[in-house]
């Protein structure tokens, strides 16, 4: 069974909660799929077993002994990246979203692809089973596809030894990455906060999963930071057909866990905070 | 690297949820105050938040869209040029079977299929990716929102878009998409001064080195904002003082500030203490990193 865990908006605490459903079963494949800062291993100390580089994407790059600065690519790039300055025509390696398409019609030949490697993939055990995660070069694209290739590795892990449950923690916001994470999984977990940015955010993040029809279910996390809000959320989620299956009050301890590299379940097992993950996740 | 007649600052952070839409919309309401002429981007625009905290009439609408193909299999003869050409899989081609797909979700609207036909088969249409929309806050401010349709695999176009509206004001502020990745990037690079808002935890503390790795490449000024100070630890102050990068304010968590913030208020608009924190910010950038008109 694939869980996911996503929320939206960024720092709800969706990463504390994967990380607690993580250590309550003895066994485990969690995949952190923020694949753009990746942050569970931080937790987790994983050994890491097994490293893979990850082709993000390639870049154009123009040789400059055969560039005749003609300038036909200007006009065919549509990600304005190819501009004349002083005479000489450049490539901005951060606006080429390397299409290849100026290598394909310069004249001279003179415009080459150079592929982007520095992103990676990492896998190894960890204290509750087995961990995989993926860590894209900043500024580098195609987060999706490395979602993509986490999680088939996390499935193929846990095929060889036999670990029913994959825990994956999402990355935040709507798009390409977020929807490579649910994409086929058995359940989704929303972790929101009560503010309207997190509703705003919710509104969103429940439109992708429903354009996908996952079973999806809510947590807010540190409800009691405005309760009428929290409300407003649960009548939302009921209207649109989705269960609040936890509030969790705030706690300066699931931020202590942290610092102390343990999840909140770890930490403090009998805090109100680590009961009410308990009785969301057995809700799944 | 940018037009010299107005002065740009980014609002960024790795982590999402640190605070950014925080500290740009009181950014936004002290400049406000002050009568500077400026306009806030909210360039997240998988998730843009900052309209929630700003009320105002809505001025302009623009849909942003990108050119995706249209193949007429009238004249199409399976040559599979197209599909060669297209490097983002958006093209679905069985040559035997003599089946072409255009497959718009996947398409980045290069062109390259369009170059690649040779027999008139491919014209294009537009896709809506998004939209930008501008709103007048007050006379002097007025907000961009950078909006991705949901479904969309990249904000990027969008977060182009929106940034190039912004060009009349004196000073434009943008808030950033969380991340190092395309979209934080694509911000960034267009500002003077970037101000990363980071929280003292492991998970803050491990993005934020990535950010300023990130920003050192781009050779970016930069500073620090911590929020939240008081819980988690003290290993970002013994960071900070090691790479040398200004600590531009400490926002305490305090309930207060939090139940104020669930509910679209600006701090800056309740406590005067904290509108003078926002100001002296301000102050202490443009001493040091923007131009002499300011």
């Amino acid at each position: 069974m694939e869980i996911a865990v996503i929320s939206g908006k960024g720092g709800t605490g969706k990463s504390s909660v994967s990380a607690a459903f993580a250590t309550l079963l003895p066994n485990v494949v969690l995949a952190d799929c923020d694949v753009d800062a990746a942050n569970l291993y931080l937790l987790f100390h994983p050994t890491i077993k097994e490293e893979q580089v990850f082709i993000s994407g390639q870049k154009a790059v123009i040789d400059k002994a055969i560039c005749t600065n003609c300038g036909v690519c200007i006009d065919y790039c549509r990600f304005d990246a190819i501009s004349e300055m002083n005479g000489e025509v450049l490539i901005s390696e951060t606006s080429c979203d390397g299409c290849q398409l100026c290598a394909r019609i310069c004249p001279l030949e003179a415009i080459s692809m150079v592929q982007e490697d520095k992103s990676r993939l990492y896998a190894g055990d960890f204290r509750n089973g087995k961990m995989v995660y993926g860590r894209l070069s900043p500024g580098e694209e195609n987060s999706g596809r490395l979602v993509d290739v986490v999680r088939e590795k996390a499935k193929a892990m846990a095929k060889a030894v036999g670990i029913e449950t994959i825990i994956i923690d999402g990355p935040p916001g709507i798009g390409c990455p977020v929807i490579s994470s649910v994409t086929g999984v058995d359940r989704v977990v929303v972790v929101t906060e009560p503010t309207l940015s997190g509703l705003h955010d919710l509104k969103r993040t429940l439109e992708v999963t429903s354009n996908f029809e996952i079973k999806t279910q809510v947590i807010i996390n540190k409800f009691d930071l405005n309760e009428d809000m929290s409300n407003t959320i649960v009548t939302y989620c009921a209207g649109e057909g989705i269960t609040v299956t936890g509030k969790i009050p705030f706690d300066p301890q699931v931020v202590e866990a942290m610092v102390h590299c343990k999840s909140i379940v770890e930490y403090a097992p009998d805090s109100e905070a680590s009961r009410i993950i308990l009785s969301a996740f057995n809700a799944i | 690297m940018t037009e010299s007649n107005h002065f740009k600052i980014a609002i960024a952070s790795g982590k999402g949820g640190t605070g950014k839409t925080f500290v740009s919309t009181n950014l936004f309401n002290v400049l406000r105050k002050l009568s500077y002429h400026v306009s806030l981007v909210d360039c997240d625009a998988e998730e843009p938040n900052d309209r929630e905290f700003l009320s105002g009439e809505e001025t302009e609408r623009m849909d942003v869209t990108q050119q995706v193909p249209v193949i007429d299999e009238n004249k199409c003869t399976y040559c599979g040029k197209c599909f060669e050409y297209c490097h983002y899989n958006a093209i679905f081609f069985l040559e035997e079977a003599r089946i072409i797909k255009v497959m718009d979700e996947l398409c980045h609207g290069c062109g390259a299929c369009s170059v690649a036909c040779e027999y008139g088969a491919i014209t294009e249409k537009d896709d809506v990716l998004g939209t930008v929309t501008q709103y007048q806050i007050a006379q002097n401010a007025s907000l961009i929102e950078a909006r991705m349709k949901v479904g969309v695999h990249s904000p990027v176009p969008v977060i182009k878009a929106a940034i190039k509206q912004a060009k009349q004001t004196d000073i434009v502020l943008m808030d950033a998409p969380p991340g190092t990745s395309c979209p934080f990037i694509q911000t960034v690079n267009l500002s003077d001064y970037v101000v990363l808002v980071t929280e003292p935890t492991p998970f803050g503390l491990s993005d934020l080195k990535q950010s300023v790795e990130t920003l050192k490449t781009l050779g970016k000024h930069y500073g620090v904002i911590i929020n939240r100070a008081g819980l988690g630890d003290n290993k970002i102050y013994d960071y900070l003082n090691q790479e040398k990068i200004p600590l531009l304010m400490s926002i305490p968590f305090d309930r207060k500030i939090a139940s104020l913030y669930s509910t679209g208020k600006i701090l800056t608009n309740e406590d005067l203490d904290w509108e003078m924190q926002f100001n002296e910010l301000f102050n202490f950038i443009v001493t040091r990193h923007g131009d002499s008109r300011h």
